[in-house]
């Protein structure tokens, strides 16, 4: 079980010209769920892209690290060997690479087919093969091109089953609950709360609906607007946003 | 019209007729030379050679072999050499082999009776006269060169109703330190009803990719070979006939091609072809192909990748002359460093081809600032009743798709390989003869750098 934080500090970051991450500050330590929940166009998925290193988007100013690494100044790939993880909320088509290959090319430096250094690594196609039944990801798309021709939900546990390869220190969840069914939510939900007990995943999920976080309990929610984090409290937060929607907090001025 | 750059001392009339061969053929080499002759050479102002490099063809660099000793070869003729055995074996089992070197028989073999398949020297086939130039009835500026020079044609001709279970390989090799034109000439003939595999393979011995694959900027054309190749091949698939056919380019790269591939499809017949170009300084190849007959079917395939400062260059004709024919066209390249690819295609839907279905697409990767790739889509439809579809695409390899595996932790050097292998992966699936796909799929990712995916 590691120990660790992701430690998110003033942040300002947006696109060329448009300021929309307006001061972000949170830290997600090892093996705790954080939600952040939010209105449209308060800054959510460009915190996630801004994590991850998108191009297209620039940093104005503030921190964040990785057990104290400063990711910002890492290439987007550095990031992830450094244990950070996206789960997009639209996973990109990328015909004629299978998702046995990706996740090889992902960690190569552990031989032979293993990925991951932590316990219960094995062959890649093993640990895809057993992660996909967890989720229930049908076995026929492992060795099909990756997202092409997945439906939306299946794309999401195309996501969730990489994380649980990969096994990140850190997962950032960009509405990985949008185009679940009932049970593919609850098996997803499940999946990302026990890599928080198996290594002590730390969880930043973002997410519109409360429907995920009945599955995956957050230890901490927080509500963004206006790129700011308006109001940070423990899961009953997101059962009160829930009843009485964000306009309570997308007044609070500055 | 542009001067002639040369002075016609070697591609003179009197030099085909010179060439061995029974009257009929040499009287063929001497009209096509005459005809070369009197025509103006092709510029780039001409539509069908725009963006080429066909004002910087000196044809004075190049030399016909003279006068070749047919009689040196025969159907029992010395073995190939160790390395195109190695690359013939490469492919699997075969029924029949024909080798030439530099435009000259130098093998064949066959599994085959002769009462099911003939294979070998054309002048021996019982109608050669018919045949040769039966399909390219139109020729023009290097078919027409070929007409004249084309020293010793070879021919396949599988008889009706017959199938041939493994395909037929014929290898062009050229060799030499330069400086030699080399005119393979191949007509194949699918009879009526029959199902045939034929790979033809244009190799370079010494610096063909196929044989030695350069790395990326390692080679330098300065230590290759320079020769002129001017392949024609004729296919003509009968009524109720299916082909597959495979053709390989792996000259070397200061190498220059000008081929044609010429095709007819006739009723309920269906051609199969995929074409891989590798090497070449400037290599040029023109598919056309003509559905005559009745819901004939003609898929075309081509896939390339230039490097260094080569140009690859793709013209094609889907040319649909009866009804309820079907083409479908893909051609997918990328182009690296300073390459420069063309692809301009033609699809042409007479009068009276109705209930065609025509579909013409192209793909290109551009992979480096200073390559270039050009793609111009072309339409003349003369029927109401038809379907015509076409897509092109131009452009770098995608950020989102490199963002995406780069933030699973893939180093962006092998993303973008592994993107690049990708976008070739599915139109490799698509090798119409098994023995072949593994060779093309090798090449192909040894050529974008990406081994063992």
């Amino acid at each position: 079980m590691s120990t660790g934080e992701l430690k998110i500090e003033d942040l300002h970051a947006g696109i060329p010209g448009r300021e929309i991450l307006r001061g972000v500050t949170l830290t997600v330590r090892s093996g705790e769920v954080h939600a952040v929940m939010g209105p449209n166009g308060s800054g959510k998925s460009t915190l996630a892209h801004v994590l991850m290193g998108r191009p297209g988007y620039e940093i104005l100013s503030g921190t964040v690290t990785l057990d104290g690494i400063d990711l910002l100044s890492l290439p987007t790939w550095q990031r992830a060997r450094a244990g950070l993880f996206l789960g997009m909320q639209h996973p990109i088509e990328v015909p004629g690479v299978s998702l046995v290959t990706a996740l090889t090319a992902s960690r190569p430096e552990i031989e032979p087919g293993e990925v991951g250094a932590d316990a219960g690594a094995g062959d890649v196609s093993e640990r895809m093969r057993s992660e996909a039944k967890r989720i229930g990801f049908d076995e026929r798309f492992l060795t099909r091109s990756l997202n092409v021709d997945l439906s939306g939900g299946e794309r999401k546990r195309n996501e969730t089953l990489q994380m649980g390869v990969l096994r990140p220190r850190f997962a950032v969840l960009d509405e990985i609950d949008s185009g679940l069914d009932v049970d593919a939510l609850a098996a997803v939900g499940r999946r990302v709360e026990e890599a928080t007990e198996e290594w002590g995943l730390g969880v930043l999920a973002i997410t519109h609906f409360r429907r995920l976080l009945k599955v995956l309990k957050p230890d901490v929610v927080h509500v963004l607007s206006a790129g700011r984090v308006v109001a940070t409290g423990e899961s009953e937060l997101a059962e009160i946003v829930d009843r009485t929607g964000y306009a309570a907090y997308t007044g609070v001025g500055p | 019209m542009r001067e002639r750059l040369f002075t016609l001392s070697t591609f003179a009339p009197e030099t085909a007729a010179a060439l061995p061969g029974p009257p009929w053929l040499r009287h063929r080499r001497t009209v096509a030379a005459e005809a070369f002759a009197s025509t103006p050479l092709p510029t780039e102002k001409d539509e069908v050679w725009r963006y080429s490099r066909i004002d910087s063809l000196d044809l004075d660099r190049y030399q016909t072999p003279v006068s070749p000793d047919l009689t040196a070869t025969d159907a029992h003729g010395p073995p190939p050499s160790d390395r195109i055995r190695a690359l013939v074996d490469g492919l699997g089992p075969r029924s029949g082999l024909i080798v030439t070197v530099n435009g000259v028989l130098a093998t064949v073999a066959s599994d085959v009776g002769d009462d099911a398949l003939a294979i070998g020297r054309m002048t021996e086939h019982d109608e050669a006269e018919v045949l040769l130039g039966s399909i390219a009835t139109d020729p023009t500026d290097f078919v027409l060169l070929n007409d004249a020079f084309a020293a010793d044609p070879v021919v396949i001709d599988v008889h009706a109703g017959v199938t041939i279970e493994h395909p037929v390989v014929v290898v062009h090799v050229i060799t030499g330190a330069g400086g030699d034109a080399v005119f393979p000439r191949t007509v194949i003939r699918g009879g009526p009803s029959s199902v045939a595999s034929v790979v033809e393979i244009v190799v370079d011995v010494e610096g063909g990719l196929l044989a030695e694959l350069p790395t990326r900027g390692a080679s330098s054309v300065a230590n290759h070979a320079e020769h002129l190749v001017v392949p024609v091949t004729e296919v003509q698939v009968a009524d109720g006939a299916e082909l597959n056919y495979v053709s390989i380019q792996s000259l070397g790269p200061a190498t220059w091609q000008l081929a044609h591939q010429v095709s007819t499809i006739g009723a309920d017949a269906g051609l199969h072809s995929f074409a891989v170009a590798l090497g070449g300084s400037y290599a040029r190849l023109r598919t056309d192909s003509a559905l005559i007959g009745t819901s004939g079917t003609s898929k075309l395939r081509a896939a390339f990748i230039g490097r260094d400062d080569q140009m690859l260059d793709f013209r094609t004709l889907q040319d649909h002359r009866a009804p309820k024919t079907t083409s479908d066209l893909l051609f997918m390249g990328a182009v690296a460093d300073r390459s420069h690819s063309v692809y301009s295609g033609l699809i042409r839907v007479r009068r009276g081809a109705v209930r065609s279905d025509a579909m013409q697409t192209n793909h290109n990767l551009v992979l480096d600032e200073g390559a270039h790739a050009d793609s111009v889509p072309n339409l003349d439809i003369q029927e109401n009743d038809v379907r015509c579809s076409h897509a092109s695409t131009v452009g770098p390899v995608s950020e989102d798709q490199r963002y995406y595996l780069e933030s699973r932790g893939v180093e962006p050097e092998v993303a973008e390989r592994l993107i690049v292998a990708g976008f070739f992966a599915d139109i490799a699936d698509q090798v119409p003869i098994a023995g072949t796909r593994a060779m093309i799929g090798q090449a192909l990712a040894d050529r974008t750098g990406v081994h063992g995916v």
